[in-house]
């Protein structure tokens, strides 16, 4: 789950960490006093937001209110700003990147370091982003000194950059985070740190531990976050075809296997281990609701039995109304049963793949 | 030989009483595997289909001689359970469980490195060798004996690839599925290493997904140590950038991960990747 800028900042101040003096306003009337010059920031989930014109400056409370009527009306690659950020204006000396992830190869926390802040570190030349590995056991000092030369950092500055690696770390922990990025991590002219951005990923499967998450919104659409919320793994994608399978390695097998004939898959549907019909059900509600022109049931019955299955799926289709064509794939346990059951209802199943998907791509045009 | 299990190897299961830890316990049984314990923290002196439950992976390794362990506890507890099992002295501990916290994950399988135990999983549906042993959900009907050794980071799709091999006379020396989460106790390159060792196996078939570079690094290293044939499938060739396809690993993100680049570095190293699963056995 990602967090907006503010709620970062909030976490990051909490933790002790320096960020600019600010306030969050859902409408331009609630601006009532606006220290010059300050700075306005759209509340977005989605990156590229400087570019795309979400950041704005304004010195007097009646300009800061109409740049904020302005903002609060837009849509960064489509999404809705619903609230703005409103700071001090910091008096930039240097940028610099700061942040800590996980990397999969290594199968550990890094600590990510570039003099060169303020741009999105995907477009940073790699030789001069700094990676460093974190022990299994927790933070420590020396990999921050470590940094200086590269951070071409005043020594002057080291204490305060410890300071925030240290803390950082201990939210990154703390908060089951996933990144917290602090892109730029900005040296005043008077020679202070400050996070002038905060970009925080809480792992998802953590947030029974984070309760006070739970009101955050993600950047999923509104009918993938209702799918979070009954625990199915949903994606739309925009094809035209309604995928479910059970599995998530063999749902996006089936996706491939209607690309290579040709076909786009508009709903990608994981079913899981389960033979469920409340759950099978809730999938067809789903998928109902994401209107494709045709859906593509896709079923290996190893431990799930397909017959169980085609039970879930006869009961779905009477009970949501389902009116969009289906075909069907069926192979394992009791496959005969099952393509008996789904006969009975109009569907016809087959036991190969491609022939399956090339009726789909057929049905979906 | 079959690689990390066989039909010595004698299991517990943790987290027997609930309802899947029960089910898989009894097919594993079934299916050969010495199921010799299990543990259910306050459910000590009790069975399950005749095997004897504990209160501690302490107490069941010392009464039974376990030296495996499949973990079926809920996410929130896994992690205590895996260094409850480390601890007893358990050396191979697979864990189903998914949705463990990553942070969680990193913490056990450090653990496990120092301590010298092997882990697989978690999110996977466990380890299998053909008529010796069974640890975790993988359906037994599919699998026959025989010299194939399969590497996956799926489940279902998995069962879709072995039962294709099984009805192709292709049988399999064992198959590991080693999860589908971005961090897992043992990845590609290990597995790798592990078949390219066993004597039984004579090629090995990976399925891989986008997310992460393990593929790529599996890679470098059949280029540079397996001289056995290496077939390869990577699912979500058409998945879109940002969008977690239903495994907590598979997501393209800053640009890494893509199916092109797996498929590019395995090809290079040598490896037939099948652009669809059913011509895996075609170009074994």
């Amino acid at each position: 789950m990602k967090l907006f800028e503010y709620r970062g900042k909030e976490l990051m101040s909490r933790y002790g960490i320096p960020v600019p003096q600010g306030r969050v306003v859902s409408s331009p009337d609630e601006i009532d006093e606006m220290k010059a010059p300050g700075v306005l920031k759209a509340q977005v989930l989605v990156g590229g937001r400087g570019k795309a014109g979400g950041i704005k400056f304004a010195s007097s409370v009646e300009e800061a209110r109409k740049v904020a009527a302005q903002l609060l009306g837009m849509s960064i690659h489509g999404e809705r700003v619903r609230r703005l950020l409103i700071e001090e204006r910091l008096n930039v000396a240097k940028e610099l990147y700061f942040s800590y992830t996980l990397d999969r190869s290594s199968r550990s926390i890094v600590m990510m370091a570039s003099a060169e802040g303020g741009m999105e570190i995907e477009s940073v030349e790699p030789s001069k982003i700094a990676i460093r590995q974190m022990p299994p056991f927790g933070y420590t000092p020396f990999i921050t000194r470590t940094l200086q030369k590269q951070l071409k950092l005043n020594p002057s500055l080291l204490a305060q950059m410890e300071d925030i690696a240290k803390k950082l770390y201990t939210l990154f922990i703390t908060e089951d985070c996933e990144l917290a990025e602090i892109n730029p991590l900005v040296i005043t002219s008077d020679g202070k740190m400050v996070a002038a951005d905060a970009k925080i990923t809480v792992n998802d499967d953590a947030l029974f531990r984070h309760p006070e998450f739970s009101e955050d919104v993600d950047d999923l659409t509104p009918l993938e976050l209702k799918a979070k919320k009954e625990s199915i793994a949903f994606v739309q994608l925009d094809g035209d075809i309604g995928v479910i399978a059970n599995g998530a390695g063999l749902t996006m097998a089936t996706l491939d296997m209607l690309s290579s004939r040709g076909g786009k898959a508009g709903v990608f549907l994981d079913l899981g281990g389960t033979d469920d019909p409340e759950k099978v059900a809730k999938a067809f509600a789903l998928m109902k609701e994401a209107n494709p022109r045709v859906i593509f049931l896709n079923i290996f019955g190893g431990i799930t039995k397909c017959d169980t299955v085609a039970l879930g799926v006869k009961e779905a289709i009477s009970r949501e109304h389902i009116d969009i064509p289906v075909v069907a794939r069926i192979r394992g346990v009791n496959e005969a049963e099952a393509k008996e059951i789904l006969n009975s209802i109009g569907i016809v199943a087959t036991t190969d793949m491609r022939e399956a998907a090339s009726r789909a791509v057929e049905a979906g045009r | 030989m079959s690689v990390l299990v066989n039909e010595n190897t004698k299991v517990i299961v943790q987290g027997i009483t609930g309802h899947q830890g029960q089910f898989h316990s009894r097919s594993m049984k079934e299916f050969g595997t010495k199921v010799v314990g299990g543990v259910t923290p306050g459910k000590g002196g009790t069975a399950v289909d005749g095997i004897p439950v504990f209160d501690t992976v302490r107490e069941a390794v010392e009464q039974t001689g376990a030296d495996a362990s499949c973990v079926f506890v809920p996410a929130p507890f896994a992690k205590d359970a895996v260094f409850e099992a480390i601890e007893a002295g358990v050396k191979l501990i697979t864990v189903i469980t998914e949705h463990i916290p990553f942070l969680d994950t990193m913490q056990f399988v450090s653990y496990a490195k120092m301590k010298n135990v092997r882990i697989i999983g978690p999110n996977c549906p466990g380890i299998t060798a053909p008529g010796r042993c069974k640890i975790g959900i993988m359906p037994s009907k599919i699998f026959a004996r025989g010299r194939t050794g399969v590497i996956s980071r799926s489940g279902t799709l998995t069962y879709e690839i072995v039962n294709m091999l099984t009805e192709h006379g292709q049988g399999q020396s064992t198959c590991i599925g080693i999860g589908g989460d971005p961090f897992i106790g043992t990845n590609f390159v290990e597995a790798l290493e592990l078949f390219e060792e066993d004597k039984e196996t004579e090629r090995i078939v990976m399925v891989g997904e986008i997310g992460g570079t393990a593929e790529e690094e599996a890679a470098l290293y059949i280029k540079e140590h397996v001289t056995k044939p290496v077939v390869a499938y990577i699912a979500g060739r058409s998945a879109p950038p940002g969008k977690r396809m239903g495994h907590a690993g598979a997501i393209i993100s800053r640009g890494m991960g893509t199916a092109e680049s797996k498929v590019r570095s395995l090809e290079a190293a040598g490896v037939s990747v099948a652009s669809l699963p059913v011509e895996i056995p075609e170009l074994l």
